[in-house]
């Protein structure tokens, strides 16, 4: 599903933020990214939904290289992929209904299938009652899962979490985790990037650890491994 | 996954133009003073862009039909006789430039001058007295520019006692005429230049205040085209409504100038341009500028701000 082969990221001021990365990541696998702040996570992360270029090597997801892949095209791929970030990123002039509708409205969906998609989603994430809501009148956790609710409701091959219980307090992260792991046994190949290290602990997955660019360690149903 | 460029070329929905639509009116709302701002600079630039146009036709109108009177009068002198006429015609039509040449007897020059004396005139058949002027050949150029280089030629010649052709009042006209072009033209690239700045500035703040909503719709897969659809729209509807104003003013203005103007002009050589279709094309001209600077504006702004 996803390759990375010889991966290099060097930012124009010097930084090397991945050198040699090597990972192959399986259809319906679950992975947590770990490692210290400044490691590379959110550059490894990054790249995987071509937010960044890597400098060389290649990146494929489902059989397309987003290292040549041409910026015109990227829309399309990203269709492929859903993307949950830390500070939830939802529209506050919109309810928690329209803010998953606009994820599918702006990619131009049939409007006939869009409140179907958008009424399923928000019932797996047990949002449906709060259709209405504005995204300031939702718990963190809620707002949370609003935006799991868009990253999913396109059915992306890919989910891809930056640090998605970053700001949650310790109950409302197992919901989301939980949540992440509904969406991950319907088949959907999740990658979570966290310094969650109870998270990692309890609900075991391959761990893949990122230090100074470069892959430490990739174990499957691995440890956290580092001191919170 | 297979990305097709059929995918990516696809014709855009109804739907969509209608969501486009909607989002870059609700931005000129939201944008309020910016959006009076920038259309009123537009304003401001296609009333002069108008007017200017208005007088600068009219003028180059004038300047034609004084161009095509342009002629030169080479007076012949009174000591040729019949051979040495015909011999300074062939001469003249000899010259490369020259179109036309005409024989006129100091006769009729003379019947012709009375003629345009109108009563006072009449004192000249009173008087038997000598005819004073000379038989006239009257030169027309292929070209009315060339005027000038071929009188210069015919001066030169034999028994040409004279050679008449405005000396220099065309010229004269033209280059007023030039410089007025040029400085009007300076003037005006530098109000679009203006109004240009300021819709792209309008633009720039919309941009800015979508930031978030822009970079929500890069990740969940939204087209380039379709994220920029609603700017370009939003700087066509400033410019747009930036021309309004100025058709009306315009219009209205060149109709009254020409209901006062024209009788006064009556048979003067001078004519204005008809208010129809002269107003039609001018109003198009206007909408067209508009569209441009509001399209043009956006165009700069979407390119900086808008990383897509």
């Amino acid at each position: 599903m996803i390759d990375m082969k010889d991966v290099y990221k060097r930012y124009p001021n010097g930084v090397t933020a991945a050198s040699g990365i090597d990972v192959h990541i399986k259809q319906g696998e679950f992975v947590y990214v770990v490692g210290p702040s400044g490691a590379g996570k959110s550059t490894f992360i990054k790249m995987m939904y071509r937010e960044e270029k890597p400098s060389s090597g290649t990146i494929t997801i489902d059989g397309v290289n987003l290292a040549t892949l041409k910026n015109a095209k990227v829309p399309l791929m990203r269709r492929k992929i859903g993307v949950v970030f830390q500070d939830f990123k939802l529209l506050q002039t919109l309810t928690v209904y329209e803010n998953v509708a606009f994820a599918l409205e702006v990619i131009e969906e049939h409007p006939k299938n869009i409140k179907k998609q958008v009424m399923e989603t928000l019932d797996l994430v047990g949002l449906k009652h709060k259709a209405r809501m504005l995204p300031t009148e939702l718990s963190g956790g809620e707002q949370q899962r609003v935006s799991i609710a868009r990253s999913i409701v396109n059915s992306p091959k890919v989910v891809i979490a930056d640090e998605p219980t970053g700001n949650l307090d310790p109950d409302t992260s197992w919901e989301i985790m939980n949540i992440f792991d509904e969406i991950n046994t319907r088949g959907t190949t999740v990658v979570m990037a966290t310094h969650n290290k109870e998270i990692v602990n309890t609900i075991k997955h391959r761990v893949i650890a990122i230090e100074g660019g470069r892959i430490v360690r990739d174990e499957q149903r691995g440890d956290y491994g580092y001191e919170s | 996954m297979c990305v097709t460029s059929k995918e990516v070329i696809t014709a855009m929905k109804a739907r969509t133009l209608g969501r486009h639509f909607r989002e870059s009116f609700k931005s000129l709302g939201r944008n309020g003073w910016m959006t009076f701002a920038s259309a009123s600079a537009v304003t401001v630039t296609l009333i002069l862009v108008g007017v200017f146009f208005v007088i600068m036709m009219n003028l180059n109108k004038v300047a034609t039909t004084i161009e095509e009177d342009v002629e030169i009068r080479v007076h012949i002198d009174v000591a040729a006789n019949e051979q040495d006429q015909e011999d300074l015609r062939q001469k003249i039509e000899g010259i490369p430039e020259v179109k036309t040449v005409e024989y006129s007897t100091k006769e009729k020059e003379l019947n012709s001058l009375i003629d345009s004396l109108g009563e006072e005139g009449e004192a000249f058949k009173l008087f038997e007295q000598d005819n004073p002027l000379n038989d006239v050949f009257i030169v027309k150029t292929k070209n009315p520019a060339e005027t000038m280089k071929a009188a210069k030629q015919i001066e030169k010649m034999e028994y040409a006692a004279k050679v008449k052709y405005g000396q220099g009042q065309v010229e004269k006209l033209f280059n007023f005429i030039n410089a007025g072009r040029n400085v009007g033209l300076v003037l005006i690239i530098g109000l679009l230049f203006t109004a240009m700045f300021l819709i792209s500035n309008t633009i720039k703040i919309t941009i800015m205040s979508r930031r978030k909503e822009i970079e929500i719709m890069r990740l969940v897969g939204a087209t380039n085209s379709f994220i920029r659809w609603p700017f370009f729209l939003e700087g066509l509807w400033l410019g747009l409504l930036g021309s309004i104003i100025p058709i009306a003013l315009v219009s209205t203005a060149y109709y009254y100038a020409y209901d006062y103007l024209a009788p006064k002009l009556e048979g003067h050589f001078i004519k204005l341009l008809e208010f129809s279709p002269f107003v039609y094309q001018i109003s198009g001209l206007i909408i067209l500028m508009g569209a441009l600077i509001g399209v043009w504006g956006s165009l700069m702004s979407v390119r900086k701000f808008l990383k897509v």
